[in-house]
């Protein structure tokens, strides 16, 4: 029968192709993994500075579900607040309580708010059935907090907060398919076997390479930006040049390690099976999702993601406005690993002519 | 070896070994190739004829072995302007014109100006394809493919051309035309190598070198290879040869 010779013949293809065979069953199983671990997450604990609060205040913090740390001066308190070891700090001033946010995380000022409404806020009413420690009310008795932001505003949105992370990923992600996908056909319509029949030398092919994609990773870099913060209106305080820095590293990043893997992979498909490996996790740490509320060493993983680089930069100069000093190590970080990945393609292209 | 010897030799392979893993694919080839000669690998298919002209063209390392050609040792970077090579699959870029195809692989041996565009005009004319520069590859049948390939590796004017399986897919009256220049280029100073698993075609080389399994069984011209084995046909050689008719 047809039919069954047909349905032998798949099996054995991909008994030949144990690859394909091993992604088709791990891929999902790593992806679903790594969607537990981030969903799975702890609520986050917000922290908060204090600075010279009235001492019932300060104890009424301390008993909430926060990690409260007195500083001794406000000068302090603002100055671990610009370093991101708080989220807010809460101060007193002409009587009033001022809450001020670091604010360029969305869900960590809801965080903080829901924190500080619910242990110095209405305490006055009862809270329905009321079982709660809402006896202790002297606290209570204090005004409506302010708010303060130190980035951002109470109008920053979710979007403003992931968009410039979204700008990385995908520039990194389709300038990867891409370049991946090129070369990969170089070499297996033979081209690539033709060129280096030339006195063509390795490394010009990878520069090469690297520059004609560059140009039009180029504009693509421009396009994007261009379009999230004009059309979409995505917040921009920062530098729209340094966005276009980062942006061009990212798509200079993602080239030379498409090339590289591709020279792992055997045909168009073989190199699509990578996204989920290389591809998925990247997205997952480059700062979407809140890495704190994860285990240390799962958030260690980030420091091994190219992608996470390159989104952490474009946070800065775009929610936070921060110049090239804060972003200098992440751009050397990203300049560092293309070079990396260049070279292992000079390397990796010795497989097909020893000079 | 003589003086005279060593000019009129266009490439020396001594003892060449080449494995992959475990498996050996070429075993301990000895041969030396003459100027303005066309010398014919004739072998079945998975003998070992690619890689082995590979090898001699300096793309492939060998093993072990050396490889002299034109009287440096190979593989050597500066040695690759003076091969012209065609692959056996025809390396084209599909997504660009036959001339841009010409213009880009031209312009890796530096090849540029006035000089550039008459090689151009030159080398499509002569196979046929003049009327067709501006046309994309994908767009060209098979044979067109063939010759637009064997084009671009005569576009530097290389002393010693190498053609891999070069007249497969080509129907006979192209396949005569592309037969007579060979033999012209060859008069006019080239050595050709080639590889072709058609006993026929073997026939028209001036010598021959008969690879089976990765070795090579015997050398000669196709009259010599012939008488040897007491035969009349190629096919009787090969098989006289290839030790399975004694």
């Amino acid at each position: 029968m047809r039919m069954m010779s047909l349905f032998i013949r798949i099996i054995r293809q991909f008994l030949h192709d144990k690859r394909t065979l091993a992604l088709l069953i791990l891929a999902p199983i790593l992806v679903l993994t790594l969607l537990y671990l981030v969903f799975n997450g702890e609520d986050y604990t917000p922290k908060i500075g204090t600075a010279g609060l009235p001492a019932p205040v300060e104890q009424r913090l301390a008993e909430g579900k926060a990690g409260i740390t007195s500083f001794s001066s406000l000068q302090d308190a603002v100055e671990a607040l610009k370093a991101g070891s708080i989220d807010a700090y809460v101060f007193i001033e002409e009587g009033k309580p001022i809450v001020k946010l670091e604010g360029s995380d969305p869900s960590k000022s809801k965080a903080v708010l829901l924190f500080i409404g619910n242990t110095l806020g209405h305490t006055s009413e009862p809270t329905s059935s009321g079982a709660s420690e809402s006896p202790l009310v002297e606290p209570g008795n204090l005004p409506q907090p302010i708010v303060q932001y130190l980035h951002g505003g109470p109008d920053m949105t979710t979007f403003d907060n992931l968009g410039s992370v979204f700008i990385g990923v995908f520039t990194f992600f389709y300038v990867f398919l891409i370049a991946g996908v090129s070369f990969l056909k170089e070499r297996t319509s033979g081209t690539l076997e033709r060129l280096l029949a030339t006195p063509l030398r390795r490394h010009e092919i990878v520069i090469g390479y690297m520059l004609g994609f560059g140009l039009f990773t180029g504009i693509q870099s421009l396009v994007i930006a261009a379009f999230s913060i004009h059309v979409l209106g995505l917040m921009l305080v920062g530098s729209i040049w340094y966005v276009l820095l980062i942006t061009v590293l990212i798509s200079a990043t993602a080239l030379s390690f498409g090339i590289l893997l591709s020279s792992f992979a055997g045909s168009e498909f073989q190199l699509m099976q990578f996204i989920p490996l290389v591809i998925v996790p990247q997205v997952f740490f480059s700062g979407l999702f809140n890495l704190e509320s994860m285990s240390p060493w799962i958030s260690w993983l980030s420091h091994i993601m190219p992608l996470a680089y390159g989104a952490d930069a474009l946070k800065s100069v775009m929610i936070k406005g921060e110049g090239w000093s804060s972003i200098a190590f992440d751009v050397y970080v990203l300049a560092g690993l293309c070079i990396v990945f260049m070279s292992a393609n000079i390397i990796a292209l010795r497989k097909h002519r020893a000079l | 070896m003589s003086q005279s010897e060593s000019i009129s030799l266009c490439l020396q392979a001594h003892k060449i070994c080449r494995s992959i893993g475990a498996r050996e694919i070429i075993s301990d080839v000895s041969l030396n190739i003459n100027k303005q000669e066309i010398f014919g690998f004739l072998g079945p298919s998975g003998s070992g004829k690619t890689t082995l002209i590979k090898i001699l063209a300096g793309i492939d390392k060998a093993t072990s072995g050396e490889i002299t050609l034109l009287g440096t040792a190979l593989p050597h970077l500066s040695m690759m302007k003076k091969i012209g090579y065609m692959a056996q699959s025809d390396a084209l870029y599909h997504d660009l014109t036959a001339k841009e195809n010409l213009d880009f692989f031209g312009s890796l041996f530096g090849l540029k100006g006035q000089h550039f565009m008459r090689r151009q005009r030159e080398v499509l004319e002569l196979v046929g394809l003049e009327s067709h520069a501006k046309k994309m590859v994908q767009a060209y049948s098979g044979g067109m493919k063939r010759r637009l390939s064997l084009a671009i590796a005569l576009i530097h004017e290389p002393e010693v051309l190498i053609l891999d399986e070069p007249t497969v897919g080509i129907d006979p009256s192209l396949r005569l035309m592309i037969w007579n220049e060979l033999y012209r280029l060859c008069r006019s100073g080239v050595t050709i190598l080639l590889t072709t698993h058609v006993m026929d075609e073997a026939e028209k080389c001036h010598r021959l070198g008969m690879i089976l399994d990765g070795r090579l069984i015997a050398t000669g011209t196709p009259e010599e290879l012939k008488q040897t084995a007491r035969g009349t046909t190629m096919e009787e050689a090969f098989l006289y040869y290839g030790g399975i008719r004694k």
